[in-house]
C-alpha cells in the first residue's frame, strides 16, 4: 500500500512497563491535514518518534512514506519535514540565510533550485526582513515561521509538526496557520501536527485523531467530535439584575444554548453552546432581549478537556 | 560525490563563521596563550640552558618553537574537547541530528574544522608573532616541512575532534560525562605533550602516550613545525596521525549506531 503517506497497524511501545502506545492503527493519505491530539503523556510524542524513525516499536507495523522508518531512515529524511515547537534546527549564530543554504546542501538540493525554494518561502512567510539577523536574535515568532521553512526546503511530502504555535501570540498564529494551509493547497503536502490549540485543528485539520493513554480514542473530523463529545463553547454573561427582582431570572430557553450554570442568583450565567450549530452573536442577542448584560467571556473547550470526556464516552 | 563536498565545505565555512562572532574571545585568547607562551618558554630555555646541550632532540630555538606552536595552536585544536553534543544528548535536540539525510559526525566535524579555521587565522598566527618577536624560534626546514606541518594541524584538529565526540556520545548512556571529560583533559593535557615535549618524560610514559591518539592532537604536529623532526620521521608522525584518524572515525561511527540504537530502544 505505498499510496498511503502514513500506515501504522497494531503499533505498540512499551517503555520498561508502561505501555505509552497501546495498539494504534490509522492510515493517513497524501494530502490529507490531520491533527493528533491527546494530553500530555498520552503518547504522541512517542508515535512521532516510531513514524521518523527515531523510535523503534516494542511491535505493530509503521510505514511512512512508504518506507520502514528505521531501516530507510535517510531515503525518509528526504522526503519528510519534522517541525519541533521547542527544538531548533537552525545555525543558532548565523544569520538565517545562511540556515536555508546548509540545509538545501544537506538535502543535496540544486544550488539554484535551493534559492529559488528558499527565496519562495521568504516571501510567503514574510521573512525578507530578518534573513541576514543572526538565529537566537529572532523572535520566538520569527523563528517559528524560520523552522517551519527550513523543514520544508526540500520539498517534503509529509510535515509533521509538534506544537507549532505553542506561545506564539494570536496573530502569529494566525499566519502560521494561513501559510501551512496554502501550503498545503498548492503543493500537496500531508500535514500531521500535535497541538494543544484547538484554534490549529479548526482552522487546519479536516480529521482528528485523539490519543488518550496510548490508544487512539477517536478517528474522525471535527464536527463529529463535537458531536461526540460537544466541543461546546461556554458564554459566560454577567447581568444586571432587574428592578424590583433579586437576581435574573434564570436564561432556559435561549435556543442553540443550555444552561450549564447560575452563579450570584442569576447575574453570572454560563451558556453552553456549539458553534457549528450557531453563533456567538445569536446567542448574545437572545441574551440581550431578556436582560442588561454588563460583561462576557467566551472559554474554549481545551483539548485536555475534550480528550477527558472523549474517554469517558468511549467506556 | 561533488554534493557530499559541497555540503561539508559549506558546514566549514559556518563553523567558521559562527566562531567569528566572538571576537573578544579570540583577544582574550591571543593575551593569555601568550602569557602563558612566555612563562614557558622561559622554563623550557632554562631546561635546556642547564642541561648544557639539546634535550631529548630539543635545543633552546626548537624548544622555544615547541613551546610557542603549542601555545599558538590551543585555540585551534581542541584539546580540551567540548560539550556541544553531550548538551544535545542531556536536552533531546539530537533527535533534530538523527533526522537529517547525513551523518552527524560529519555535519559536526565539519563545523569544527571551520571553528579551527579562524583559530589558526585569528589566534595563532598573531601568537606565534608575538613569540617570534619575543623569542628566537625554529622554522621548518623547509617547504615540504612546513607542507607537511600544515597537514598536521589539520590532522590534529580532526583527531582531537573525533576522540571528544565520541566522548560526547557517550552522554547516551551515562548522561553526565563531566567527570569524563575532566580525566580526557588531564590524561590527555600530559599525553599529547601539551605541558612538556613527550621526549622528556620517561620512556614507560612516552609508551603508554604512543599507544594513545594523544600525540597525534599536539605532539605530532608541533616536532614538525618546530623542525624537531623532518623528513622521514615527519611522514611517520603524519601517517601516525592518519592511522588515528581511522581508528577514531570507526570507533566514533560505532559509537553513533549503537548510541542510535539505544534511544531506539530505550527512548530519549
Amino acid at each position: 500500500m505505498a499510496t498511503q503517506i502514513i500506515e501504522t497497524r497494531d503499533l505498540v511501545r512499551e517503555y520498561k512497563k508502561l505501555r505509552a502506545v497501546d495498539h494504534i492503527s490509522f492510515t493517513v493519505e497524501p494530502g490529507e491535514a490531520v491533527g493528533y491530539i491527546g494530553a500530555n503523556g498520552a503518547g504522541k510524542s512517542t508515535t512521532i518518534k516510531m513514524l521518523t524513525g527515531i523510535l523503534r516499536p516494542t511491535s505493530g507495523l509503521v510505514r511512512t512514506c512508504g518506507r520502514d522508518p528505521l531501516r530507510e531512515r535517510i531515503a525518509l529524511a528526504r522526503e519528510i519535514g519534522v517541525v519541533f515547537g521547542q527544538r531548533s534546527q537552525l545555525w543558532w549564530d548565523l544569520p538565517l540565510q545562511e540556515s536555508f543554504t546548509i540545509l538545501g546542501a544537506i538535502h543535496r538540493l540544486d544550488p539554484a533550485v535551493a534559492r529559488v525554494r528558499s527565496g519562495e518561502l521568504v516571501d510567503l512567510l514574510e521573512m525578507g526582513g530578518f534573513l541576514s539577523t543572526p538565529v537566537r536574535q529572532l523572535s520566538l515568532g520569527q523563528r517559528m515561521r524560520a523552522e517551519i521553512a527550513a523543514s520544508l526546503i526540500h520539498r517534503p511530502r509529509l510535515l509533521i509538526l509538534d506544537e507549532p504555535t505553542i506561545g506564539l501570540d494570536v496573530l502569529s498564529k494566525q499566519r502560521l496557520r494561513d501559510f501551512l494551509g496554502a501550503e498545503r493547497r498548492e503543493h500537496g503536502t500531508t500535514l500531521l501536527l500535535t497541538t494543544h490549540d484547538m484554534g490549529d485543528i479548526e482552522r487546519l485539520c479536516d480529521r482528528v485523531l485523539v490519543v488518550d493513554h496510548g490508544r487512539l480514542a477517536y478517528d474522525g473530523t471535527l464536527s463529529g467530535l463535537a458531536k461526540t463529545v460537544g466541543a461546546e463553547r461556554v458564554m459566560v454573561v454577567d447581568l444586571a439584575p432587574q428592578a424590583g427582582h433579586e437576581g435574573v431570572a434564570e436564561l432556559r430557553d435561549i435556543p442553540g444554548a443550555a444552561l450549564v450554570g447560575v452563579e450570584g442568583e442569576g447575574t453570572r450565567q454560563h451558556l453552553a453552546f456549539d458553534p457549528q450549530a450557531t453563533s456567538a452573536g445569536a446567542v448574545l442577542a437572545a441574551v440581550s432581549a431578556r436582560a442588561d448584560v454588563l460583561d462576557l467571556a467566551i472559554e474554549e473547550p481545551d483539548i485536555e478537556d475534550v480528550v477527558r470526556r472523549i474517554y469517558a464516552a468511549s467506556r | 560525490m561533488t554534493r557530499v563536498l559541497r555540503t561539508t565545505a559549506l558546514l566549514v565555512r559556518s563553523g567558521f563563521r559562527q566562531q567569528t562572532t566572538y571576537r573578544l574571545a579570540l583577544l582574550a585568547g591571543i593575551s593569555t596563550n601568550s602569557v602563558f607562551g612566555i612563562i614557558r618558554a622561559a622554563i623550557a630555555l632554562a631546561t635546556v640552558a642547564s642541561a648544557g646541550a639539546a634535550v631529548g632532540g630539543y635545543d633552546a630555538r626548537t624548544a622555544a618553537a615547541f613551546v610557542w606552536w603549542g601555545q599558538a595552536l590551543l585555540g585551534t585544536i581542541n584539546l580540551w574537547g567540548f560539550s556541544l553534543v553531550a548538551d544535545r544528548v542531556r536536552s533531546g535536540d539530537i533527535a533534530v541530528d538523527f533526522l537529517r539525510p547525513v551523518n552527524p559526525m560529519l555535519v559536526y566535524l565539519a563545523g569544527d574544522v571551520g571553528r579551527a579555521g579562524v583559530g589558526l587565522v585569528a589566534r595563532a598566527i598573531p601568537t606565534l608573532a608575538i613569540g617570534a618577536l619575543l623569542f628566537d624560534l625554529a622554522w621548518p626546514p623547509g617547504m615540504p616541512s612546513a607542507a607537511l606541518g600544515l597537514l598536521s594541524i589539520l590532522l590534529a584538529v580532526v583527531v582531537a575532534f573525533l576522540g571528544a565526540f565520541s566522548l560526547n556520545l557517550s552522554a547516551l548512556w551515562f548522561t553526565e560525562i563531566r567527570g569524563l571529560r575532566l580525566a580526557w583533559m588531564v590524561v590527555g593535557g600530559v599525553l599529547c605533550g601539551l605541558y612538556l615535549p613527550l621526549p622528556w618524560f620517561p620512556g614507560w610514559v612516552q609508551s603508554v602516550a604512543s599507544c594513545t591518539p594523544f600525540p597525534s592532537m599536539l605532539q605530532h604536529p608541533l616536532d614538525i613545525l618546530s623542525g624537531r623532526i623532518a623528513g622521514a620521521d615527519a611522514v611517520s608522525a603524519v601517517v601516525s596521525q592518519l592511522f588515528w584518524v581511522l581508528v577514531l572515525t570507526v570507533v566514533g561511527q560505532w559509537v553513533l549506531a549503537r548510541g542510535r540504537r539505544r534511544v531506539e530502544v530505550q527512548g530519549g
